[in-house]
């Protein structure tokens, strides 16, 4: 056990390194790209160009370089920002982890509770009128660009029905902190938290029913029938639980993608200053100190879901256990 | 991560409908009185398509989609009568027999800004003007050329891309396929859109210089290529589990054991199988997309103005959101509209394919 643990380990470290190099090449080695002159201004002149290299560390040999950037993001973590000079990288991503986490958390709540909802529904009513609205309002769902679906509800909270009664309480876009005002928390995520949920159960929703119908074909459903239980104890307690293994792998994954910064369109959309947003501007400005740490953040939580998920599935499917060892 | 992995286990069921002979290959029936009502799996699946009615209209609504887009030029002329891709700041519009400027000056407020002229919902400025006094609905259909293109054109790459990558390092195996193997693990665990994103940022400014090979930044080619890369490991990894599983298959040992070599095998056993993989994920991919190129335009790094995308079109009217809501309400609805019937025509080629799905639904009832 202690060798597969170390060996996942090992393969986290690797793909993270290499998707640490990945961001690296592709910010100094793409041909026709120059951070400094991205810093410098469009129409700087030589000497201040010059500076600016010298100045960054840009002349130095790209190895050099990348062996710094890591150096000072992992081991010194005194990595500053290009951009805002002065500004410390690390300690503004931990800033916007509260917002980021507030957000997704929330959202993940919204859709895991929606999603077993509309998947059991459409399950138990399989073949009505009920289960084919249900799985087309799903699909149409998974069709919305999270974006848009974010300006149509600032469109109608913020503006059109903003003076009715049924709006009136949705407060201006932005983040309001949880330990300062959990009410004013709760009113300015609640429309973010629907909106990125939104595919989401649509997503699991019809996955949730597509694997419900499945365990609903098979033996030990019978067996349990043949035993005399009752439907709602052979739901819950069986087939449910069973189609909870794929349910939970698509959840580890997804959940650790949007608490990596996957929300980012979301963050920009609602105008919350998250993790997502950071990256957005980061990117934006060619700010590559920032860049670097936002994508190696993202990516362990990306590396480290990954191998929960693999785990957590191992623990669930003596199948799996079992053809691995 | 919308996507399942269609066909991976197809080879089984396979071969427990259709006995033991090479199972869903196009050649499967050139034996002689092996079915006496063998049409082949092609025109089987064909056939289980077309008596889909969701997906048969769905097929209709995206080539009815297609058409629109591709009268662009025409509505730009004969209707709308203005060219959609230069700004039109001082024009003016007849509505109900009255002069309307399209860049109207705001009365309420400090009266400094301006709005565009909203919906008329006749032929000039049928949705209204974005800021620039362009008229939303020809620049939507003009959009929507470029939506579908690179929607398109990234498919095309993910596959061919996927299926090339998926098959050498599924059937060579060894040191091939582990060094294509991590390559893509580590693709696969890089965000899709911070990836998407990064590339495109390097390349909007100044286009992309390979050599002798310069893609412009305004060329359509730049979003085409992100995408299609971003997406390989998608498909690719599935590809590749099938290939190995394929590889293991009886009839493949059979024909090594036959002493077939092994780029026939490749060619006659391996492909056709694989393709029907491509064939499934083809319209789900081209869905999605579809809507990371509109993420990518939204964020003003997909498609450059003065051309446009349906995701463009939606940034253009951020600013205008709340005084002319159409001009992003509209491109968003052809999104979900074209997307929608993607995913729904995916999920009937899936079921036609599949063999998985056709046992699932049996067992369900």
């Amino acid at each position: 056990m202690i060798r597969v643990v170390l060996a996942r380990l090992g393969q986290m470290a690797f793909v993270m390194a290499g998707i640490s190099i990945l961001v690296f090449l592709i910010f100094f080695a793409t041909p026709g790209t120059d951070p400094a002159a991205r810093i410098a201004g469009r129409n700087a002149a030589p000497e201040v160009l010059a500076a600016v290299r010298h100045d960054f560390g840009f002349d130095q040999p790209l190895a050099v370089q990348y062996v710094l950037l890591m150096k000072r993001l992992f081991v010194t973590g005194d990595l500053t920002s290009f951009v805002n000079r002065g500004q410390k990288v690390v300690p503004s991503i931990l800033q916007a982890v509260p917002v980021t986490m507030s957000l997704v958390v929330g959202a993940a709540l919204v859709w895991v509770v929606a999603s077993v909802a509309v998947g059991t529904l459409a399950c138990v009513w399989r073949g009505t009128v009920v289960d084919k609205a249900l799985m087309i309002l799903g699909l149409i769902g998974i069709s919305m660009p999270v974006f848009w679906v974010g300006e149509v509800a600032n469109l109608i909270t913020q503006s059109r029905y903003h003076d009715t009664w049924l709006f009136s309480w949705v407060p201006g876009l932005g983040y309001v902190p949880l330990t300062q005002d959990p009410v004013g928390w709760f009113k300015a995520l609640v429309i973010p938290w629907v909106a990125l949920a939104i595919l989401f159960v649509g997503l699991y929703g019809r996955v949730l029913r597509a694997s419900l119908v499945e365990a609903y074909g098979e033996d030990f459903i019978r067996t349990a029938r043949a035993k005399g239980l009752g439907e709602g104890r052979i739901l819950f307690r069986h087939a449910l639980r069973t189609s909870m293994v794929t349910f939970v792998s698509m959840f580890g994954l997804d959940f650790g993608l949007l608490v990596g910064g996957g929300a980012l369109l979301t963050e920009v959309v609602f105008g919350l200053q998250g993790v997502g947003y950071l990256t957005y501007n980061a990117l934006q400005n060619l700010d590559l100190p920032v860049i670097m740490a936002t994508v190696m953040y993202a990516s362990f939580f990306v590396v480290a879901s990954n191998a929960a998920v693999d785990l957590i599935y191992a623990a669930l499917d003596p199948r799996v256990r079992l053809a691995r060892a | 991560m919308t996507l399942a992995s269609p066909g991976a286990a197809s080879q089984d069921a396979a071969s427990q409908v259709a006995g033991s002979e090479r199972p869903d290959t196009p050649g499967a029936g050139r034996e002689p009185g092996a079915r006496a009502t063998s049409r082949g799996p092609w025109v089987t699946a064909l056939r289980k398509l077309l008596q889909d009615r969701a997906a048969v209209a769905s097929l209709a609504a995206l080539v009815l989609i297609v058409l629109c887009t591709l009268a662009a030029p025409l509505y730009a002329t004969r209707v709308s009568e203005t060219d959609p891709f230069t700004s039109n700041l001082s024009g003016s519009v007849v509505v109900d027999g009255e002069t309307v400027d399209v860049i109207q000056a705001d009365t309420g407020g400090l009266g400094l800004g301006t709005t565009p002229i909203g919906p008329t919902w006749t032929g000039h400025y049928f949705m209204g003007a974005d800021g620039q006094g362009r008229d939303v609905m020809a620049r939507l259909l003009y959009g929507g050329q470029n939506s579908l293109v690179i929607a398109g054109g990234a498919t095309v790459i993910t596959l061919v891309a996927a299926a090339v990558v998926g098959i050498v390092a599924g059937f060579f195996g060894g040191i091939v396929d582990a060094v294509l193997s991590r390559l893509l693990d580590v693709l696969w665990a890089f965000p899709v859109y911070l990836l998407a994103i990064s590339l495109s940022i390097v390349t909007i400014g100044r286009g992309l210089v390979l050599g002798p090979v310069t893609i412009s930044s305004s060329s359509l080619l730049l979003p085409i290529v992100i995408i299609g890369i971003i997406y390989v490991p998608y498909v690719a990894r599935p590809i590749r589990g099938q290939v190995l599983q394929l590889k293991r298959s009886e009839f493949v040992l059979a024909a090594t054991g036959l002493g077939v070599p092994r780029h026939r095998i490749l060619v006659t056993d391996i492909l056709p199988n694989v393709a029907t993989t491509l064939i499934v994920f083809a319209p789900l991919m081209m869905a999605l997309n579809m809507i990371t190129e509109s993420a990518l335009s939204f964020l003003s790094i997909g498609v450059q103005s003065p051309a446009a995308s349906w995701g463009t079109i939606i940034e253009d009217g951020q600013g205008l959101l709340y005084t002319r809501p159409w001009v992003a309400i509209a491109p968003g609805i052809a999104i979900v509209l074209t997307v929608l019937a993607l995913n729904v025509l995916g999920d009937g080629v899936r079921d036609a394919l599949d063999p998985k799905a056709k046992l699932r639904v049996r067992k369900g009832r």
